[in-house]
């Protein structure tokens, strides 16, 4: 593979337009994609323009944890818990709202008597929004800082950010009168005085997820290319020669992760109001875990690839699931073994040519080698 | 004071729950750098091999406690997560030894497979083994001080364990082996040990202990397909806080872990206590940050 990279960078100095052939590999298929999502309310149905509208807020929560993990090398297993704190802002706000700003249904049922004090804020749009992107930023920022400072990497990163996914979520099932505990935030009417079930202002959120989507993607385009995006790369290839060039990794890390966690955040706050609910169950370990499968996918390092993944996986499983559970779990167990031994580059890999590569263990040799050593009477 | 010792107690059968958990996880991690996500649907392995052998055998003897047998499941769910280790290490994990992140997707990817099977195999309900009649008494230690006979079967279970891991580590060629391969691989390699065969039965090892904590959890409570996430992210604080690969290190951390969550939930709720403790962790490895001991460097 090594060689034919060589070559094809060889033929780009030379001639013209392979150039051009990259130039419309980085922004047509971005735009196919945009035009393919922009017309798409037109000919669906209302129910699946809802479910293409969620699954767009879980693209850009891709494209969050795309940012990190596979440009700056971090994999964080604990993005639901960003993405779940924005969705959770917005929905004390959509829920405000519904009680015109008194106490909610679920706090009267907890045995509340007023609206606690940090409630208040959210009834107004000006604090709530952005809100869904500071609350989450912060958290990110916070314990980042304190995790990259002690200069905890790979692995042990992971597994601390898959701790925080399970302490969160657990609290915010204990704290029922706060958090409205297992069933979360429900039962919103009006959104800035619209019906939120009504068909119009679910295109409208639609339309308005797939805008947020779109600049997300400037954001990432223009931050990977900047030379912030080269340190991100070369933390991720070596961290030690960033530290004696100067930089502080640690800043570097800090920023772009509470950055990824504010654009979680705010999917979050995309999904509250489409989907309807938010609680507990969309930040824990499993939901934080299976976004790394929709990066994974579509192809990590790719911007393109986050978007693609979460739409295909997520497609995959609400028409898989539904029908055939016990199916689906064994297929994403098998996805997420497949995507990382079989196709490591994601579809964007694939569809480059790159990436696909036959594991070792379908090679002739081995299972001939596995023959012989385990059934008596296959010799070579 | 009755109350403390015995929240002091509990707390010891809470870590040796975890030692037992997080022994094969930093096995696998000093020695092939690999953090196994799968560890956790081990533990439920061996859970329902000791489930299935009851069944088994209160089919055949008609006595629904079928005391013998828990003492015929233990190593029978050592052998048969130890296998199951084996199989999913020569399969997946030996291809993934440069790539850690990569191999914690996936391992969760064998988890997820591994607890449809199980769903598919027992059914989505909770199951319950029931413990042997011998198990189910208690000692008295003092007037007030009631210790269930079981807790302190798990204890001497799991001190059994490090004995026997501590046999196979310092007194066998086996484990010198291992030891050789974990201080220098290249060096291990090149003086003839079989790094390969090191590495898979040190994971299978790994595997087979999480198989004896899923036995001995069925005496503590039912078992479910998902009964291993349950413990796995403790576990997995404990190898963070005991530091990369160490068994001392994390004998420690799991002794910290399991008392301090028992004490803190017992202060105040059980949410808050884990709360606490993964403060305290963090903050910890901004003290120490490759935890209570470092591998030594050479």
């Amino acid at each position: 593979m090594a060689t034919r990279i060589f070559i094809f960078n060889a033929v780009r100095t030379v001639t013209g337009p392979a150039r051009l052939g990259e130039l419309a590999a980085a922004w047509v298929m971005p735009a196919l994609v945009l035009a393919i999502l922009l017309a798409a309310p037109l000919v669906l149905s209302d129910f699946r323009v809802a479910l293409l509208g969620k699954f767009l807020t879980f693209a850009i929560l891709a494209m969050s944890l795309n940012l990190i993990w596979g440009y700056a090398g971090m994999l964080s297993l604990g993005h639901g818990v960003f993405f779940g704190l924005g969705g959770y802002a917005m929905a004390m706000f959509l829920k405000l709202e519904s009680a015109q700003g008194k106490l909610t249904d679920f706090m009267f049922w907890s045995g509340l008597t007023e609206l606690p004090i940090f409630w208040a804020p959210f009834q107004y749009a000006w604090f709530a929004i952005p809100m869904t992107f500071i609350v989450p930023a912060a958290l990110a920022g916070g314990l980042g800082y304190l995790v990259f400072r002690s200069r905890i990497t790979g692995v042990y990163f992971a597994l601390i950010t898959q701790a925080l996914a399970l302490i969160v979520s657990i609290l915010f099932i204990g704290q029922q009168p706060y958090t409205g505990g297992t069933n979360g935030i429900t039962n919103y009417t009006t959104i800035f005085g619209f019906p939120i079930n009504s068909p119009s202002t679910q295109v409208f959120l639609y339309y308005a997820t797939l805008a947020v989507l779109a600049l997300t993607y400037l954001l990432c385009a223009w931050l990977i290319a900047s030379r912030f995006g080269r340190l991100l790369v070369a933390m991720r290839d070596d961290e030690n020669r960033v530290r004696f060039s100067g930089y502080n990794p640690a800043i570097l890390k800090t920023i772009v992760f509470a950055l990824s966690g504010g654009i979680a955040g705010i999917a979050g706050a995309l999904f509250t109001p489409q989907v309807g609910i938010i609680s507990p169950t969309m930040m824990g370990i499993v939901p934080s875990i299976e976004i790394a499968i929709w990066v994974a996918v579509g192809g990590r390092g790719v911007l393109l690839g986050a978007i693609v993944g979460a739409i295909l996986v997520n497609g995959a499983k609400s028409g898989l699931s539904e029908s055939f559970p016990a199916v689906w779990q064994y297929f994403l167990g098998l996805l997420f073994i497949g995507a990382v031994l079989v196709f490591p580059a994601g579809i964007m890999g694939l569809l480059r040519g790159e990436g696909w590569r036959r594991p070792e263990w379908l090679a002739v040799e081995q299972l001939r080698a596995l023959a012989t050593r385990f059934i008596p009477g296959v010799s070579r | 004071m009755e109350v403390w010792a015995l929240q002091l107690f509990n707390g010891l059968s809470l870590s040796s729950i975890l030692l037992l958990t997080a022994l094969g996880l930093a096995l696998s991690f000093g020695l092939m750098n690999v953090i196994n996500l799968a560890h956790g649907e081990f533990i439920m392995v061996g859970a329902y091999t000791t489930y299935a052998l009851q069944q088994v055998a209160s089919h055949y003897t008609g006595d629904p406690q079928a005391g013998v047998t828990f003492l015929i499941a233990i190593p029978a769910s050592f052998i048969t997560a130890a296998a199951a280790g084996y199989l999913v290490e020569n399969t997946v994990i030996r291809f993934l030894y440069r790539r850690p992140l990569d191999t914690l997707l996936a391992t969760w990817g064998v988890g997820l497979f591994l607890q449809q099977l199980a769903r598919s195999i027992f059914g989505a309900p909770n199951v319950q083994v029931v413990a042997p009649a011998w198990l189910s008494s208690t000692v008295s230690i003092t007037s007030g001080l009631l210790l269930p006979m079981k807790r302190i079967f798990i204890i001497g279970l799991v001190l059994a364990c490090l004995g026997g891991l501590y046999w196979y580590m310092y007194r066998s060629n086996e484990g010198r082996r291992m030891r050789g391969v974990m201080q220098n691989r290249e060096m291990a390699s090149s003086l003839g040990v079989s790094t390969r065969r090191v590495d898979s039965f040190t994971f299978a090892l790994g595997s087979g202990l999480a198989g004896v904590a899923g036995c001995a959890l069925t005496l503590i409570g039912p078992i479910g397909p998902s009964l291993g996430t349950f413990y796995i992210v403790d576990a997995f604080i404990v190898v963070i806080l005991g530091g990369l690969g160490q068994i001392p290190g994390t004998i420690m951390a799991a002794l910290i872990i399991g008392i301090l969550n028992t004490l803190f939930e017992f202060g105040t709720t059980a949410v808050v206590g884990k709360v606490l403790v993964f403060a305290m962790v963090i903050l910890f490895l901004q003290w120490k940050p490759a935890g209570l001991m470092r591998a030594r460097g050479r």
